[in-house]
């Protein structure tokens, strides 16, 4: 197909841009494949290039002959470009409609982007499985490498390779497969060094309203279990959502067939309800009355930080079973691809220090969400302002990035990154030039043949003209475990994100820049201090006389 | 300890406690506080339980002291016997739960936001030391408050040098008057006017004498227009004053005189505004009692202007209301924003700020005069020009220009501390979060313009606390005629040197006077979502709500380092110079500087400030299986054990440094938390042991 033959008018002059915080600017709007850009054409001007792919809906309204579309974007920005000529604004709109809502992942701009950087360190390569692995085997041979995904024939969502316990072969592994959600049979996600208890994950299993049970299931998590030692189940679902489970062949451990091991129930929604609660956040925070009443209601009645708290207070609890109990945890939901990785993930935050540096992070990306098999073609589709009705659209990740600003936010010194970090990761997740997060598996993006065609996020990110954006100035490597507080009171509003349209950074911004003057200051000084240090001491070895009183 | 309210005391009476060990402590009072000793029915029980809310660790037993000045818990366990200290004069209310199985519950509820909850195991006790505190937290005479006992052994002429800290005349002075357009006036000098109003009064120049009496005599409790902020750059002005006493067609002739006067003192202006702070209804109800508003037709060129702030009972239940959704123990999401949206609170705050941009807004950027009232002019009022003024003026955004400014619009224009913040035991109905309120709004811009302020937020907590903690003489009284009668000046001692003193403490490390932040006028948004709850000081108590580490602490700590560094480049400098000359006259070549570097800075990271997970299994205090007391016990332990290990890991950066200037290794010591934010609640045993820890190290 041709992009061409969806652009019926690529260009139309006199067109007028407005957005948040910044002076309207006329100019020449023009369509291209992938992007909407507008050119003043005059040298000092900002111009805009808008990805097709970051616009959420569009709204067109008219006033004579001159059109007003309305973008509403998935990085929750809303701009407006009134348009003369009433043919030229229906032609652009159904043009940027159908180029935002091309359905094959092929025609995405990943697969036309090339690079105006020189490409370093490839990032499809900076996290492979096999080294993760490495990191593990240092640490104990309890556990080892299987191949059994190789052909993705096992489970479709799982990466070619999976750690699991060194006694389990692979044949016993399909016999789990057959026994778990989608095939994804209980693998490991996090190794607990200072301990050696390990957090799992995996789907439901599949026990249906019989109460079906699998030895070969039982012997994998029991495998994970040093002698004497219990562990827990924690099921990121209610009591009585995992019971309905049941009847679609679903269900959860019956604690019969596994009595080593505690279940505890949680209260994650699920995706749709996560995607409800999202649009009416953003409702409340695009509201622009006055009335305190009315923004405090909007707040609480979309529950979003209800879900904040649930997932961190979730995530916690697994990191509590590890460090304090001293148990090896099992987490799953229903498919093991999004409650399940919110826990495990944040889980890892606070247990592992790691995780909080900035390589740490993304690697954690890397295997908890991408090769994992978080679903992001479909959970990113749509963003807040989607008029069409909900599919599988969810804002999974973004929460789970939401609940690390909220850590990051109560321990400001532990993390490497900072939230300008957490914001990118979140723009580049619904919309980007990079193939990072295109595809919903492993599998979509072998099929896709991703790193042969795309540029990697990382490739991008790592290099050091970016990465000192997103570095954090007030960083001192903290080897503790962090636990945070889930207290209502402690839980803020993300407004780097959800207020970030609405209101003006400029002292928040100011303060930050004073914050990296102060430490920038601070080092530049003890450098001076020190060289002058070394000069006085060879001054005065040079001649031992010349000591000064 | 620093983050204790009574500092000083505290410190002083811990000695004694610990050379006494055992024997009551009150002794030590018993001179000075004579007069409460009376009360007290029994001055120590034993193997009292303090209840934390928020964690679950188990509940420590100790000793409870009633001393003349405070309640003390002195934990039996603990080495460093922890201690818990509250004033009396901080005691809002107290209550006494149904007995149950382990004891006599006692509730504390304190003004500071600070809850306790003791268990006293003899019903008997727990009744006697009910009846002792009712009668010790709630005085009936100025004589009975704890700045008259209150002793920090310095010698009388510091007190008196510390009472001089302030001069209200300087600061009229600073903002330009008296000059050809104000004078002051000395019509009130004997209090004969106004008597809630200071003796020292700046009017227009043409308002002569006749006027001002007249004026005084139209307006509640002789409370006449005078002035409170005056914008030198171009003439506007902030006055104040009371509601008119109007009725429904009353009209005074030196009253419309006097506000003709204060707009003719803004040369060119052609109008003022006259905002009245109440709501529109309430400024009517008062018309049938003889008062009410200023009627547009009888003063010439004034504008008149409703700003509706609810009165001191609204705000009142609207703070009872917010602290019963602090107070939920481990309350939803859902809970705690409904109960917020319910109390009102925040739309309160917003109100008030709202009404400050306002009168800012017509000062700065229109140049029109301003006269502000409510009902009495000292609530409301107070409130709106204060807020006002920090915003024209950036040197109220400084730590002595705050000072000032509540000596200014709060203290000397007659805000009823005692009555509002119930120093002696009074009217329950006079009671009102009003300084409280203003003291938000500040924190609220301090969010909104994070380099703009001086001081922090610790600054405005500790304010916050003194109000309320009687141990200093300034916000004490009525007015400053009580003040005078009383001797305050002379009896007690001045809060604000002593803030000053231990200003290290209060910095903002982000201002900075050249910062384009710290310019001008201020100009805040108030759309709903900028108005947060203020964790920091309605749940200042619950530790484990805080963030865990401090960013402004960090700062501080590298902005003291940065200081200590460039005193000793200066000296370094200095040396060198001379060393030079030396070697120059001995004809020898000059070494030059190298270029590695060396890094040490500040072992500033908290991470010894050990944090333990809460309770995030719902409900249950524990739902684990195999725990036994031995557990949790060896819980403890491993965790102290592993303060001591990152301590180690935080070593290298000092021990490779130790010989360096001890200031550097001073300030490795210091906890960037400044002793503020104490680790969790179910950490280590005590809190202060933890510090003393890490400093030890």
């Amino acid at each position: 197909m041709e992009f061409a033959e969806l652009i019926k008018t690529p260009r139309v002059d006199n067109v007028v841009l407005h957005r948040p915080f910044l002076p309207q600017v006329e100019g020449t709007l023009c369509l291209t494949g992938h992007h909407l850009i507008l050119s003043s054409r005059q040298d000092n001007t900002e111009e805009l290039w808008l990805l097709h792919s970051n616009i959420d809906s569009i709204e067109k309204r008219f006033v004579g002959s001159m059109g007003t579309i309305i973008i509403k974007c998935k990085d929750l920005r809303i701009i407006q470009l009134d348009i003369p000529g009433m043919e030229e604004c229906l032609n652009i709109a159904s043009s940027i409609e159908a180029l935002s809502t091309l359905d094959s992942a092929l025609l995405m701009y990943p697969f036309f982007y090339r690079p105006m950087f020189e490409v370093v360190e490839d990032g499809w390569k900076s996290f492979l499985p096999e080294q993760a692995f490495k990191h593990i085997e240092s640490m104990t041979n309890e556990w080892r490498l299987s191949q059994v995904n190789k052909d993705f024939s096992v489970c479709p969502s799982y990466p070619p390779v999976v750690i699991v316990p060194k006694s389990i072969d692979d044949d016993t592994l399909r016999k789990v497969a057959t026994f778990r959600h989608m095939g994804r049979f209980p693998v490991l996600s996090y190794y607990h060094k200072k301990n050696g208890m390990v957090m799992m994950r995996s789907g439901q299993p599949l026990t249906g309203t019989n109460g079906r049970r699998c030895k070969e299931d039982e012997k994998l998590i029991n495998a994970t279990l040093r002698v004497g030692k219990r562990g827990f189940i924690i099921d990121t679902r209610t009591l009585s959502i995992a019971q309905q489970a049941k009847a679609r062949g679903g269900g959860f451990e019956q604690e019969a067939h596994y009595p080593q091991w505690r279940r505890i129930h949680k209260a994650i929604d699920r995706s749709s309800i996560l995607q409800e609660s999202l649009i009416k956040l953003v409702e409340a925070c695009n509201d622009q009355s006055h009335n305190m009443d009315r923004w405090l209601s909007k707040l609480e009645a979309s529950n979003w930080l209800t879900h904040v708290k649930e997932i961190l207070t979730t995530a916690c609890l697994a990191a509590q079973c590890i460090d304090r109990e001293g148990a090896s945890v099992l987490v799953h939901g229903t498919e093991g691809t999004d409650s399940t990785l919110q826990v495990t993930s944040l889980a890892q935050i606070i247990l592992d220090p790691t995780c909080r540096t900035m390589r740490g992070f993304e690697s954690l990306v890397e295997r908890e969400w991408l090769q994992a098999g978080h679903p992001f073609h479909v959970r990113c589709a749509q963003s807040a302002y989607s008029n069409s009705k909900p599919k599988l659209e969810a804002p999974v990740f973004l929460l789970f990035l939401d609940c690390v600003w909220q850590i990051l936010r109560q321990f400001p010194c532990s993390f490497q990154f900072n939230e300008h970090f957490l914001i990118m990761l979140f723009e580049h997740a619904y919309a980007s030039q990079f193939g990072t997060f295109l595809g919903n598996n492993a599998f979509d993006r072998v099929k896709l043949k991703l790193p042969e065609k795309t540029v990697s996020l990382w490739s991008w990110v790592n290099r050091p003209q970016e990465l000192h954006k997103f570095l954090n100035p007030l960083y001192e490597s903290n080897s503790l475990v962090i636990w945070p507080s889930v207290a209502p009171q402690s839980l803020l509003l993300w407004e780097g994100v959800f207020l970030r349209w609405n209101r003006s950074s400029r002292y928040l911004d100011e303060a930050y820049e004073e914050m990296i003057h102060i430490i920038e200051y601070n080092k530049e000084l003890q450098a001076k201090v020190n060289a002058l240090r070394r000069q006085l001491a060879e001054l005065e070895t040079e001649d031992p006389l010349l000591e000064t009183p | 300890m620093r983050y204790c309210s009574q500092e000083v005391l505290a410190e002083r009476g811990r000695n004694v406690l610990l050379c006494t060990a055992g024997a009551a402590p009150a002794r030590h009072w018993l001179d000075s506080g004579a007069l409460a000793m009376e009360y007290i029915r029994t001055p120590k029980v034993e193997n009292v339980r303090l209840i934390d809310r928020v964690s679950t660790r188990k509940a420590p037993l100790g000793t409870l002291y009633l001393t003349a000045t405070h309640i003390i818990f002195v934990e039996n366990a603990s080495e460093a016997r922890k201690e818990t200290w509250v004033l009396y004069s901080q005691i809002c209310t107290l209550e006494k739960q149904p007995t149950t199985a382990t004891g006599c519950p006692l509730l504390i509820r304190c003004k500071n936001f600070q809850v306790i909850l003791f268990i006293i195991p003899q019903e008997k006790d727990c009744h006697d030391v009910y009846i002792s505190l009712i009668r010790l937290s709630r005085p009936e005479k100025y004589e009975e408050l704890y700045c008259f006992s209150f002793n920090p052994k310095i010698d009388k002429e510091q007190r008196e040098q510390a009472w001089n800290f302030l001069d209200l005349k300087a600061e009229y002075n600073r903002m330009g008057v008296p000059n050809s357009l104000w004078q002051l006036t000395t019509v009130n000098r004997d209090y004969g006017v106004c008597d809630t109003y200071p003796t020292e009064i700046y009017v227009p120049k043409s308002a002569t004498p006749p006027i001002i009496v007249g004026s005084s005599k139209f307006r509640s409790r002789g409370r006449f227009p005078a002035l409170s902020y005056y914008n030198q750059g171009n003439h506007a002005s902030i006055c104040r004053s009371s509601q008119p006493l109007s009725g429904f067609s009353a009209r005074c002739l030196e009253d419309e005189q006097m506000l003709q006067a204060i707009m003719k003192a803004n040369p060119g202006s052609e109008f003022m505004y006259v905002v009245d702070t109440r709501p529109k209804l309430n400024a009517m109800a008062n018309r049938a009692a003889g008062k009410g508003y200023e009627n547009e037709d009888n003063y010439s060129n004034i504008k008149f202007q409703f700003i509706g702030i609810e009165n001191i009972h609204v705000m009142r239940n609207s703070l009872q209301k917010m602290l019963e959704v602090c107070e939920l123990k481990s309350p939803s999401m859902g809970d705690f924003l409904w109960g917020l949206e319910n109390s009102g609170w925040l739309k309160h705050i917003k109100a008030i700020l709202d009404a400050g941009i306002f009168i800012a807004k017509a000062v700065a950027e229109e140049a029109i005069s301003v006269l502000v009232h409510c009902s009495d002019g000292w609530d409301r009022t107070a409130q709106v020009c204060s807020v006002a003024s920090l915003l024209l003026d950036p040197f109220y955004r400084t730590l002595k220009g705050f000072m000032v400014l509540i000596e200014k619009d709060w203290v000397s224009f007659g805000h009823k501390f005692t009555h509002r913040y119930n120093h002696l035991d009074g009217d329950p109905k006079e009671v009102s979060p009003v300084i409280d309120q203003f003291t938000e709004c500040v924190w609220q811009l301090m969010e909104q313009f994070p380099c703009a302020f001086e001081y922090n937020e610790r600054f405005l907590i500790h304010v916050h606390n003194h109000i309320y903690s009687c141990q200093y003489g300034n916000l004490m009284c009525n007015s400053q005629k009580e003040r005078e009668e009383m001797r305050i000046r002379e009896r007690t001692h001045s809060l604000w040197a002593y803030l000053w003193e231990n200003r290290v403490d209060y910095m903002n490390p982000l201002y900075r006077p050249d910062h384009s932040q710290t310019q001008g006028v201020l100009r805040p948004v108030t759309t709903p979502y900028y108005f947060k709850f203020w964790r920091g000081m309605y749940n200042r108590f619950e530790k484990g709500m805080h963030p865990r580490q401090s960013a402004v602490d960090f700062l501080m700590a590298i902005r003291e380092e940065t200081q200590q560094l460039q005193e000793e480049l200066e000296a370094q400098e200095e040396k060198i110079a001379k060393l030079e000359k030396v070697q120059m006259k001995n004809g020898k070549l000059l070494p030059k500087p190298k270029g590695r570097v060396k890094h040490f800075g500040p072992s500033t990271s908290d991470n010894s400030i050990a944090n333990t997970p809460q309770d995030y299994v719902s409900g249950s205090v524990c739902t684990f299986p195999n725990e036994s007391p031995l557990q949790q016990l060896d819980m403890e332990n491993s965790l102290l054990i592993l303060t001591k290990e990152t301590l180690k890991c935080s070593d290298p950066d000092l021990s490779a440094n130790s010989d360096q200037e001890s200031g550097v290794a001073d300030l490795s010591c210091r906890s960037p938390s400044g002793g503020d934010s104490l680790p969790s609640e179910d950490s280590v045993k005590d809190p202060d042991s933890d510090e003393a820890t890490y400093v030890a190290a």
